[in-house]
């Protein structure tokens, strides 16, 4: 089953004639044959890389039957492709684009209030079903299908630790980023509920960092629950100044833009194993298997 | 991107917050005959930094006289202020903002921002504003309330009844709360932060100190933007990376660290930090990077003579392919007189290719297969993990 997509997903990808979009578009699509369209307003009726090309999103789910959409547009106008998406009922929405502004972000949160659609992004990798589907721009080389549920706020260090994972025979059934800005869709919780649910999936790995509080959602999340499955959680930052913003979005001081110290001792207290730093999550799983 | 505070006070000023009367100085000569200026029985002279908390780190003295006032200044000018918000080494104060000392009744505490969960602007308000807030709030959330604010709130009840709860019913002081929000709204604001939000003894409302952060990302549609942050905050070398998208951070070691996605930085300088190794600094290489900003990332570390020994934790992955990177530090390498050892892990897309290409141009580099097998090693070759 996996979470969210798998190989019965059928995806179109908002921006996909444009340099980045043909690149992902490209890659993904040799991974797994998911995709069935693209939308550019201008281009309908076009063809590229072999698919059609839509005026919008309506018109591409009515065409292909798509049920999710990755946006691949340009800052200035992804929060509007993400809107189009949202407003055009599709399922699943994964936004790669980085650098959206806030108050952009602000108007697409509205827009997700009044709908069932769910939004992965932005400036996430995506997600990946190894074997079944790939939405995003993470490597796929290095994943392999098996029973560890990743979610995660960065994607070089999800590839990372997926290559761990993967050299460990430890395969994964779905990875999942949830990007990197203050403003984004799906959280960790979500994830956590969704991974718990999912027959697939044996245990989950969580990789946090500074910033925001996701983390301590997650914490309080598996707190009030009995899980029923090892979660290892590796939360990076530990040294990093205050006050200081480190590549992703922090969050204002007053709302308790907690330590990674403090994130850890969350997530510990909650039953929760801990990986001690990035190279230590395959022994940590090992643990947290082993324990249960 | 944090505006300075006369910037900041400015911005509100002109949608009709008020604010003390003040000058900008750079010297005490400045600051004391700037001061002549300012109507005032008393003055308040301010060290200018980007971190908070430096009311409680003697950032901010008061002063009587316009001589005062530059023996205020003299003592702040040039200082490293220690706060519980800036890095351990503190910052150097530039500049000073004088300005008319107010008589104050009451101090308040507003902000607005996003709520991160439901996406909505966030009003925050409390009647324990001032300069030991921060603390406050750190061991007492409930001391600051939170509102969530409709699109276009002016004048609402809700708006009202939420500034009761926190003592402010004077409708002057909701309308500047108002005021506030229509500013955070038409600037592409993703902070204003007003501490102390002052009442003053003859019943005046004031933004005695404010915060304001522009959003970086929405500078394509703010070409104002630029100008207004020409001086906040980043050092040169964090600057000129910047314009190279990388992101960095200068810190205080000697290894050099090399790497793309904010993640596997901070997981990298936590495993240095751990070996007993300091990391120089933070980078995260943006995935818009290609090999010549790579390069020139590479050359501002290895111009940094504190810089011993450069990290390269690489994964590629999307359109940063290890190669890229492994091309750029080959560019730099090429035009560099400093050729400091560089100890590296590579994994992901293009990683052979990479490591084939340091390995090919000469580039002084020892390869390893994990992460803790290079940072071992780059510790051990920093010195700084043991007595040498």
């Amino acid at each position: 089953m996996a979470i969210f997509v798998n190989s019965d997903t059928r995806v179109i990808v908002q921006g996909m004639t444009g340099r980045s979009g043909t690149f992902y578009t490209d890659q993904a699509a040799r991974y797994a044959p998911c995709y069935v369209g693209g939308v550019r307003p201008g281009k309908g009726g076009s063809r590229h890389l072999d698919l059609p090309v839509f005026n919008s999103v309506k018109e591409a789910m009515t065409e292909t039957g798509a049920n999710a959409s990755l946006v691949i547009v340009p800052a200035p106008h992804a929060g509007d492709a993400m809107i189009e998406a949202i407003e055009a009922g599709i399922g699943v929405v994964v936004c790669v684009t980085e650098r959206i502004p806030q108050h952009d972000m602000s108007r697409v949160k509205a827009a997700l209030q009044t709908s069932d659609t769910t939004l992965i992004g932005p400036n996430s990798q995506g997600i990946l079903t190894p074997g079944q589907c790939k939405i995003g721009v993470m490597p796929t080389r290095l994943a392999m299908p098996g029973r560890i549920g990743i979610a995660s706020r960065s994607a070089s260090l999800t590839s990372e630790i997926v290559g761990q994972c993967t050299k460990a025979g430890l395969g994964q059934s779905t990875t999942v980023g949830i990007g990197g800005d203050t403003l984004h869709g799906l959280n960790f919780v979500d994830c956590l509920k969704r991974f718990r649910d999912d027959d697939d999936t044996d245990a989950v790995v969580l990789i946090g960092e500074i910033g925001g509080r996701d983390e301590e959602d997650a914490a309080a999340y598996l707190a009030s629950v009995d899980y029923g499955k090892p979660v290892v959680a590796l939360i990076v930052g530990r040294y990093a100044p205050r006050g200081r913003q480190m590549g992703h979005a922090g969050t204002l001081s007053v709302l308790g833009g907690r330590s990674a110290q403090d994130k850890i001792a969350n997530m510990r207290d909650a039953g929760a194993t801990i990986a001690s730093n990035a190279d230590d999550v395959v022994a940590a799983v090992k643990r947290a298997q082993g324990a249960t | 991107m944090m505006l300075s505070e006369n910037q900041s006070k400015e911005l509100l000023r002109q949608y009709g917050v008020s604010i003390p009367e003040g000058r900008l100085a750079h010297t005490p000569d400045e600051a004391e005959r700037l001061s002549k200026d300012i109507t005032a029985r008393k003055y308040v002279v301010k060290a200018q930094i980007e971190a908070g908390g430096r009311g409680l780190a003697g950032g901010i003295k008061f002063a009587a006289t316009p001589s005062a006032v530059a023996s205020a200044a003299r003592a702040l000018l040039n200082s490293t202020l220690v706060t519980d918000q800036t890095a351990a080494a503190g910052e150097t104060v530039h500049s000073v903002y004088v300005e008319a000392a107010i008589d104050i009744a009451k101090n308040y505490y507003v902000a607005i921002s996003f709520d991160p969960k439901s996406g909505q602007p966030m009003l925050l308000a409390s009647a324990a504003g001032g300069v030991e807030f921060e603390q406050l709030t750190r061991m007492d959330e409930t001391a600051v309330k939170v509102h969530l604010l409709d699109t276009a709130e002016r004048a609402s009840d809700k708006l009202g009844a939420f500034l009761k709860d926190v003592g402010i019913e004077d409708p002057q002081a909701i309308e500047t709360v108002e005021n506030t929000y229509t500013a955070f709204r038409e600037n592409d604001l993703t902070l204003v932060e007003i501490n102390p939000f002052v009442q003053t003894s003859d019943g005046k409302w004031m933004a005695v100190d404010a915060k304001v952060a522009l959003d970086r990302n929405a500078s394509f549609r703010r070409p104002e933007f630029d100008s207004m942050v020409s001086n906040t905050g980043l050092s040169p070398n964090e600057a000129e990376a910047q314009k190279h998208n990388i992101n960095f951070v200068q810190l205080a070691g000697n290894i050099g660290v090399v790497t793309n996605g904010a993640g596997l930085g901070l997981a990298t300088n936590d495993m240095i930090t751990d070996a007993g190794g300091k990391p120089a600094n933070f980078m995260d290489i943006r995935t818009t990077a290609r090999s010549f900003d790579v390069a020139r990332g590479v050359e501002l570390l290895l111009s940094d003579p504190q810089v011993q020994v450069l990290l390269l934790n690489i994964h590629g992955g999307g359109m940063t392919a290890a190669d890229t990177v492994a091309e750029g530090v080959n560019f730099a390498y090429s035009r560099a007189k400093r050729k400091l050892p560089v100890v590296a892990h590579l994994a992901g897309h293009n990683a052979e290719w990479g490591i084939s290409i340091l390995r090919d141009r000469n580039v002084p580099v020892e390869i390893f297969d994990t992460m803790s097998g290079a940072i071992t090693r780059v510790v051990e070759i920093a010195g700084t993990g043991r007595a040498r």
